[in-house]
């Protein structure tokens, strides 16, 4: 046995390794490995807590693929982050090119355009909601300044999700402080080089630049998509007068907000957890075909530009 | 143009720019603190008034007693003290196991915990809460707190990050004098970790701060609600009250714009040296 070949203190060291990380060993146990698999098995239950399980098979999969309100709500979630995320991502690298600057001051601008990203509670969820105040808010306010008559931004069905991909443009000092340190990564001879051999400040950006933020704009993209399926407080708190809702249309419907009726209204554990799972998949599918394609646009040694084998 | 007037030119241009993005970053806030010191004639006035005369402090003396946020703020900072203690106990802890000992499938296992930074929340949500009433935990601060004594994927990873940064020498030298491994951590490493001590202990705190979905769920008696919930539950019941909405939120906004205020430059960096590689 392999055990036997390490010395007294290879097996104290081990002992000690799994010693330390022991907290989240138990913690892997019994806040991911657990509860994944109790999902699962809840999500073929009916449970609504005052009475005992029962095994219901694929019905709680049946109802949700008749469900209108299933459907809207990935539809509302999808739709938000397919226009959230690009634009967001866009955007967020757009600042972090400007943030990379060596200009005065510009230590106190990144400190101001990555503070939405720490604050993302109920509070300001209702200074949004007085924000976007159809008759008395601040935007169309600011809209009729140029003569532009707004909408009734969470009052019309057909203007909520762009309520939502507006406010959402908020938080890109977040992302821009992360392409930030992926370009402060970018090793600056490779720039040298370029200008030596003439290339211009848009050749620069697309061969070099980009290419070397591929990585980051992976992992963003991941984090994006994973996120967009948790939006939550901010649909709670603005969608309607009494929270919860869906806005008008459900409109506003995002997929954890319908979870979380199914779950902690209708207390439906077994219909909620199906839920969780379909939702959980689609989220996992759509990182794959990201992880998959990855090949194709995500660049990841910095070193590979200069040509193999040659020393710097 | 010579290049001195390009340069000039090109650097008022970003300065400009970045100046009217960082107002729009600013101007939810501005108009937070200034409707909070309106009255209702003027909350409806169009088109609204940027400096309220005369500005009605007692709203933020009327939203205090409206409600009771002395309870919810002393609530959240009870939560904010536990789940900061275990958070930076248990990462220092776990990083320091993954950063400085060798033992079989550690690499996996730390692959594996940074895979769980993928689990969507909305599946291990339900079975978590189910288990949690079993055990009776509901309506208390229990599913809250405990699970940050067990660590954080991303936590971890920063900290086992900046661990590998500081040279083992120190450690061997320690050894060296008689020290054993907790002495070690706890004597030496420990005080070198302060930077990335400081962005757990900031993360755990916004992050408390500004969680709403748990506390909805476990919490249900109002005397027990964080500032969250007990805003939330505010705001039900005053709906069109903006100014007095406003005024709760500024009270609330305000620690963590200060925490963020005190910590911006390790945050910042932090952030931006998690420098994503392949």
């Amino acid at each position: 046995m392999a055990n036997t070949l390490l010395s007294k203190a290879e097996r104290r060291e081990e002992r000690l390794g799994f010693l330390f990380i022991s907290p989240w060993l138990i913690g892997f146990i019994a806040f991911a490995v657990f509860p994944i698999i109790a999902s699962l098995l809840i999500s073929f239950m009916k449970w609504d807590i005052y009475q005992a399980p029962s095994w219901v098979g694929w019905n709680n999969f049946n109802h949700l693929f008749h469900d209108k309100l299933f459907y809207k709500s990935m539809r509302v979630t999808l739709v938000y982050s397919a226009f959230a995320i690009p634009l967001g991502l866009v955007l967020g690298l757009a600042l972090s090119l400007l943030l990379n600057m060596n200009i005065r001051g510009i230590n106190t601008y990144r400190t101001l355009f990555y503070l939405p990203s720490v604050i993302s509670g109920v509070a300001i969820a209702m200074v949004w909601k007085w924000i976007f105040n159809s008759d008395y808010g601040l935007l169309n306010y600011l809209l009729s300044l140029v003569g532009i008559h707004g909408p009734k931004w969470l009052e019309d069905p057909n203007w909520i999700l762009t309520t939502y991909i507006i406010m959402s443009l908020w938080g890109i000092g977040g992302s821009a402080i992360i392409f930030l340190g992926g370009l402060q990564n970018i090793p600056g001879h490779l720039y040298e080089a370029a200008k030596i051999d003439g290339a211009k400040v848009v050749q620069r950006f697309t061969k070099i630049t980009l290419p070397l933020l591929t990585p980051t704009l992976f992992f963003q993209l991941l984090m994006g998509i994973i996120g967009s399926f948790q939006v939550f407080t901010s649909a709670f708190m603005m969608n309607g007068r009494s929270g919860s809702a869906g806005g008008p249309e459900n409109e506003g419907l995002f997929y954890m907000l319908y979870l979380y009726q199914k779950a902690f209204k209708s207390f439906d554990m077994g219909y909620a957890s199906a839920m969780a799972w379909v939702g959980g998949l689609i989220s996992f599918i759509l990182a794959i075909i990201v992880y998959k394609t990855q090949g194709k646009w995500v660049f990841y040694d910095a070193d590979d530009t200069q040509g193999k084998g040659k020393t710097a | 143009m010579t290049y001195r007037i390009r340069k000039f030119a090109g650097t008022t241009v970003s300065h400009l720019v970045l100046a009217a993005l960082s107002l729009a970053c600013l101007i939810p806030f501005i108009w937070m603190i200034s409707t909070s010191l309106k009255t209702k004639a003027g909350m409806w006035e169009f088109p609204p008034r940027w400096i309220p005369s005369p500005p009605l402090w007692h709203n933020y003396r009327d939203a205090f007693t409206l409600a009771p946020f002395g309870t919810y703020i002393t609530n959240t900072l009870t939560l904010e003290v536990l789940t900061i203690a275990g958070q930076v106990i248990s990462c220092t802890l776990i990083a320091y196991g993954f950063s400085r000992f060798r033992f079989r499938g550690r690499d996996t296992l730390f692959f594996l915990m940074l895979a769980t930074m993928l689990i969507p929340e909305q599946v291990t949500m339900i079975p978590t809460f189910l288990f949690y009433s079993k055990l009776g935990w509901i309506d208390t601060y229990l599913p809250l707190v405990v699970p940050s004594f067990f660590g954080n994927a991303f936590y971890v990873f920063l900290m086992r990050q900046f661990l590998l940064t500081i040279p083992k020498d120190l450690d061997e030298a320690a050894k060296i004098d008689g020290a054993n491994e907790f002495t070690i951590l706890w004597r030496v490493l420990v005080p070198i970790l302060r930077p990335s001590l400081t962005i757990i202990v900031v993360y755990t705190f916004t992050g408390v701060y500004n969680d709403f979905l748990s506390p909805l769920i476990y919490l249900n008696s109002p005397e027990k609600f964080t500032l969250a919930i007990g805003l939330a539950n505010f705001v039900s019941s005053r709906s069109t009250e903006w100014n007095l909405l406003m005024a709760a939120s500024t009270v609330i906004l305000l620690p963590l714009l200060l925490i963020y205020y005190l910590a911006q430059k390790n945050l910042i960096g932090g952030i931006a040296s998690l420098g994503i590689k392949g």
